[in-house]
Parts: structure tokens; C-alpha cells; sequence
């Protein structure tokens, strides 16, 4: 309400502010849209919009074709399995950095962020070649642990960031009162930073969901989630709209939702906490 | 404050990521490093020998190398620009009071959350595509012939999706910055009569000025990798129309099994994101001290 405008100018910038996030998310909505669509229906001129047989025979087919479900799961337990662990080596190191500082916790953590920013394509030569060798090449394991190590600078700079806003004078009322550094952490600090702790850990899911680089060169068939699965879409299969979009819509709804929750926390943490 | 016990358990506590990230950072490196000056080829991996920079004099003179580093500039600087005055107006935009103000939020952010082979397949089919996608149709309504985007114009349909994938990012920190712009700057401003122009030239913009700096910083080192989007809609082509510096590396390595000069490549993709990264972290370092 920074100046005071007529109703007519505000109803214009309103109808202007809908037209653009519908542009904007139209892509997103269309693919939706389409998913219901017969093949036939999906590539018709002029395109249909709302009105054709809405049907769900996509995304049975998705299934049965391509076998989504596993796709899903491998999806599911590489962003939940890997920033899991990430967690339980990220809370103890950001706890340490944020309430037992030592003269060099900033520049450890500047290192800590210098790290995320190695371009992944410097790393790919030996690391496919050390993954080959160690039979590591499409297992969930070895994706998982690459997916980890990709997001833990990210994992301790927002837990860092929220720890640092908890008052240090409670910790230490629990440090008087004869509390074990492991019973500081688990009951008086964690309860605390719970909010924190789910914000970040969503935030990594969301990434490690959608991370396409390591995934693609990584996995083949067994291990890969469902960025190479969508991947698997481009040719020749690429030609079947309407499945494509069943699989897309499938894909990405979870991480949609999940995204709209977490908006907030992304700010925080895609910018390492130069913008709240 | 930070006990003799606590200042030995902080160190305990810390010790396995420092330990992890220095192994992830340094090994991969160093044997990048290591592969780049050798003769290594999968197809031959009997016959490995030291070649000194070799690989590197030749990465550098060819072709295909600089036309990748300047598709890589191309792709960088046009969507940091689509996206950094994009997301400036629609930040501006979704700061006004509306009505349905976070439901248009939500739609502004979601293609951020679209996993990049996503929407690089559905612009590819059911927008560009030049038979019946919606673009066509809307083309041929108005009286166009229909862009043949992917055959004529390969780099600007990749900039366009990618461009998509990161509007949203720009508009969500920028809309963050701006609401932090207080009401009291706002009303002296406007009590001073200050019009549109000058109030957004010196009241909001150097208000936003960092944030944007940010903006550019963290897209600049995301863009620098832009791989999946390529590697599903023109695999680097037509020609190497599209292939940026880490599409050459990959179908360097993985396609003609020159570890040597991909490694090569891969070194100089480092070197490239260091010199963006610097600035980077210097301008959050700064912050860290506020």
C-alpha cells in the first residue's frame, strides 16, 4: 500500500499480475492437462483445451510400459536416504560451528561453501572411472553417497544459520545444570531447531530430487530415478505426448508440493544466507 | 562462552564433514589433474602414457572447444539477463497488493521445482514442437509460419527452457528483498513525491542491489553446469550448435573415451567457476560479518 493508487490502476496491475504467473505456470498446466488426453487428442490442431474424453489410461500405461514405480522408489529413498545420513554428520558439525567457534569456524565454513561450487563436470572423469572399478556404476548406493556429498556444504550452512539464532544462554543453562554434550544436542538444542532441521532437510530432498547431472551419467536401468527416467522419454517414446505427461506430471507433483512448503527456506538456503 | 570440553567436542563434532568434503573435493581434482596430462583412451587403456599439457594445447585450439566456450558465455549471459529483469518486474509485480497474492506466488515459484529433463521434454513437445505444438498453433492463428525452433534456432530454445527454469528463482529472492523494503522508506517517498521511475531507481533498486548481485553470483555457477536440458532435447547439435563446456566434456569422456582431454576440459571448467565463485563468496563472507 507504499502509494495510494485508483481503482482502476489497481485493478490493472492485478488482472497484469495474473496474466504473468499464468504464463509463467502455463507450461506446468498444460503438461497436466495433457496427461489425460488421448495420444490422438494430445497432438491435435487445433489443440484442445478442456474439452476432450478426459481419460487415465496414461498413466496406467506409464506404469505398466515403463515401470514408474521403481523409478519412484529409487527416487525416494536417494533423496531421503542420502540427506538422512547427510544429516546426521551436518547437525553435530553445524552445532559445533555455531555454539563451540574456534578462530577459524568462518573460513571453514567460506571453504565449507567454496566446495559446492566446483563445477560437477570437473569431477565426472574419475569418478565415473573410480565407480566403474569399484562396481559402484548404477547402484543406489554409490549415486547416494555422491548425492550426499553434494549437498552437505548446503545441509550445514542453513542448520548453521538457524542455530545461530537460538539463544546460547539455554544450552549453557543445561551445560550448568550437568547436561552430557550429547544430551544438549538431543534434548534441549534439537527440540529447538526442529523447524530448522525440517526446512533444510526439505530443501535438500527437493535438490537431490531433482539433481539431473550425476543421475544421468551414473545410472543406467537398476539405481536410476526419475530424472533419467524422464530422460528415457526423449526419443523415440518422446513422440507419445500424453504419456510423456502422465510421467511428467507424475514426476514432479511430490517435489511441486513439497516446493510450495519450503519456499520461505529456499531463499535462506539457495543463498547461503545473503538473503532472508 | 566455549569451555576447554566444549572447544574439543566442536572439533570431534566437525572433523567428519571437513574430512568428507576435503576428500570429495581434493581427490576427483587431483585425479583430473593427474588424467589430464596423459594419453589415456578407454578404447586403448593398455597404452596410457604422459603427455605434459598436450591435452590442454589441444582443447584450446580446438574448434569445437572454443565454440562450446562461447555457446557456455552465450547461454550464461543471455538467460542471467532474461531471468535477473524478468524476475526484477515480476517481483515488483507480486509486491503489489493483489488479490490471490500467494496463490500467485505459488504459480510464479513452481517451475523451479520441475526437474530439469521435465521441462526441457515438455517445451521441446508440446510447446516448440513446429507440427503441433502450441506455439505452432498460435503462430499459424495469427498468420506466422511456425518456428522450426530446435532446427533453426537451437541455442535460443535452450535459452528460452532454461530461462524458464530460472525466472522464478531470480523473481522468489528479489521478492524476498523487496519485502523487506520498510513502509516508513516507502510513505517518505511517496509524502516527497517521488514518481514511479525515481522512487524505484533510488529507493528500491539499491535496496535490491545485493540481492541481485546474489542472484547473478549463484545462477552464474549453475548455469556454468547447464547439462540435462541439453543432453535430452539436441544432444549438444545440430553440428555442436549447442553443446556447452560441460556437454563437451561429457561426450568427450563418455562417448569418444578421451579421459586425457576431457579431464583437460574438466580443469578448465573448474578454473571458469572459481573466477565467478571468488566474487561469490566474498560477498557472502561479508555478510557472515553483519
Amino acid at each position: 500500500m507504499a502509494m495510494k493508487q485508483s481503482t482502476g490502476k489497481r485493478i490493472g496491475v492485478t488482472v497484469l499480475a495474473w496474466v504473468v504467473a499464468f504464463l509463467i505456470f502455463f507450461p506446468i498446466l498444460w503438461t497436466f492437462i495433457t496427461s489425460f488426453k488421448s495420444e490422438l487428442d494430445a497432438i491435435a490442431m487445433p489443440p484442445k483445451f478442456l474439452f476432450f474424453n478426459w481419460t487415465l489410461e496414461n498413466y496406467f500405461a506409464v506404469q505398466e510400459r515403463s515401470n514408474y514405480l521403481k523409478f519412484a522408489y529409487n527416487s525416494i529413498v536417494l533423496s531421503i536416504g542420502a540427506n538422512v545420513f547427510g544429516l546426521l554428520i551436518a547437525v553435530p558439525a553445524a552445532w559445533s560451528m555455531a555454539f563451540a567457534p574456534g578462530k577459524r569456524t568462518k573460513d571453514l565454513l567460506m571453504w565449507m561453501l567454496s566446495t559446492k561450487m566446483m563445477p560437477a563436470v570437473g569431477a565426472l572423469v574419475p569418478i565415473y572411472l573410480l565407480f566403474r572399478d569399484l562396481h559402484l556404476l548404477d547402484s543406489l548406493f554409490g549415486v547416494g553417497v555422491v548425492l550426499l556429498l553434494i549437498n552437505l556444504p548446503l545441509l550445514i550452512w542453513m542448520l548453521y544459520t538457524y542455530f545461530k539464532e537460538i539463544p546460547v544462554d539455554i544450552l549453557e543453562a543445561a551445560r550448568m545444570d550437568g547436561a552430557s554434550l550429547l544430551n544438549e544436542i538431543l534434548y534441549v538444542l534439537t527440540p529447538m531447531a526442529v523447524p530448522g532441521i525440517a526446512s533444510t532437510m526439505l530443501l535438500a530432498v527437493i535438490l537431490s530430487w531433482n539433481e539431473a547431472f550425476w543421475t544421468l551419467n551414473l545410472t543406467t536401468s537398476n539405481a536410476a530415478p526419475l530424472p533419467a527416467f524422464i530422460a528415457s522419454y526423449s526419443a523415440p517414446e518422446g513422440f507419445f505426448w500424453a504419456k510423456l505427461s502422465a510421467a511428467s506430471t507424475l514426476a514432479i507433483a511430490p517435489i511441486l508440493i513439497l516446493g510450495w512448503f519450503s519456499q520461505k527456506q529456499l531463499v535462506r538456503g539457495l543463498t547461503f544466507g545473503a538473503v532472508k | 562462552m566455549a569451555t576447554q570440553q566444549t572447544t574439543t567436542a566442536g572439533r570431534v563434532l566437525v572433523a567428519p564433514s571437513v574430512i568428507l568434503l576435503f576428500v570429495w573435493m581434493i581427490v576427483p581434482l587431483v585425479m583430473t589433474l593427474y588424467f589430464s596430462s596423459l594419453r589415456y583412451s578407454l578404447l586403448d587403456p593398455d597404452n596410457v602414457s604422459f603427455v605434459g599439457l598436450q591435452n590442454y594445447t589441444a582443447f584450446l585450439t580446438d574448434p569445437d572447444f572454443l565454440t562450446a566456450l562461447y555457446n557456455t558465455l552465450v547461454l550464461v549471459i543471455s538467460v542471467l539477463i532474461i531471468s535477473v529483469c524478468g524476475g526484477i518486474l515480476v517481483a515488483l509485480l507480486m509486491d503489489q497488493p493483489v488479490f490471490g497474492q500467494n496463490v500467485l506466488r505459488l504459480m510464479v515459484i513452481a517451475p523451479f521445482f520441475v526437474i530439469p529433463t521435465v521441462s526441457a521434454l515438455v517445451w521441446k513437445n508440446l510447446l516448440m514442437n513446429p507440427d503441433s505444438g502450441l506455439f505452432a498453433w498460435i503462430a499459424r492463428s495469427l498468420g506466422f509460419d511456425p518456428i522450426v525452433w530446435f532446427t533453426n534456432w537451437p541455442m535460443l530454445s535452450v535459452i528460452v527452457i532454461v530461462s524458464w527454469e530460472w525466472l522464478p528463482f531470480a523473481s522468489l529472492i528479489l521478492l524476498t528483498a523487496l519485502q523487506s523494503l520498510d513502509e516508513e522508506q516507502k510513505e517518505a517517498a511517496s509524502l516527497d513525491g517521488a514518481g514511479p521511475i525515481s522512487y524505484f531507481g533510488y529507493i528500491v533498486l539499491p535496496h535490491i542491489a545485493r540481492a541481485i548481485t546474489v542472484v547473478i553470483l549463484i545462477e552464474t555457477i549453475f548455469l556454468l553446469s547447464v547439462f540435462a536440458e541439453i543432453y535430452v532435447t539436441t544432444a549438444g547439435g545440430p553440428g555442436n550448435a549447442t553443446t556447452n563446456i560441460p556437454f563437451l566434456v561429457y561426450k568427450q569422456a563418455l562417448l569418444n573415451f578421451d579421459i586425457g582431454g576431457a579431464s583437460a576440459g574438466g580443469i578448465i571448467a573448474v578454473i571458469l567457476a572459481n573466477i565467478v565463485a571468488f566474487f561469490l563468496v566474498r560477498i557472502i563472507g561479508r555478510n557472515l560479518e553483519g
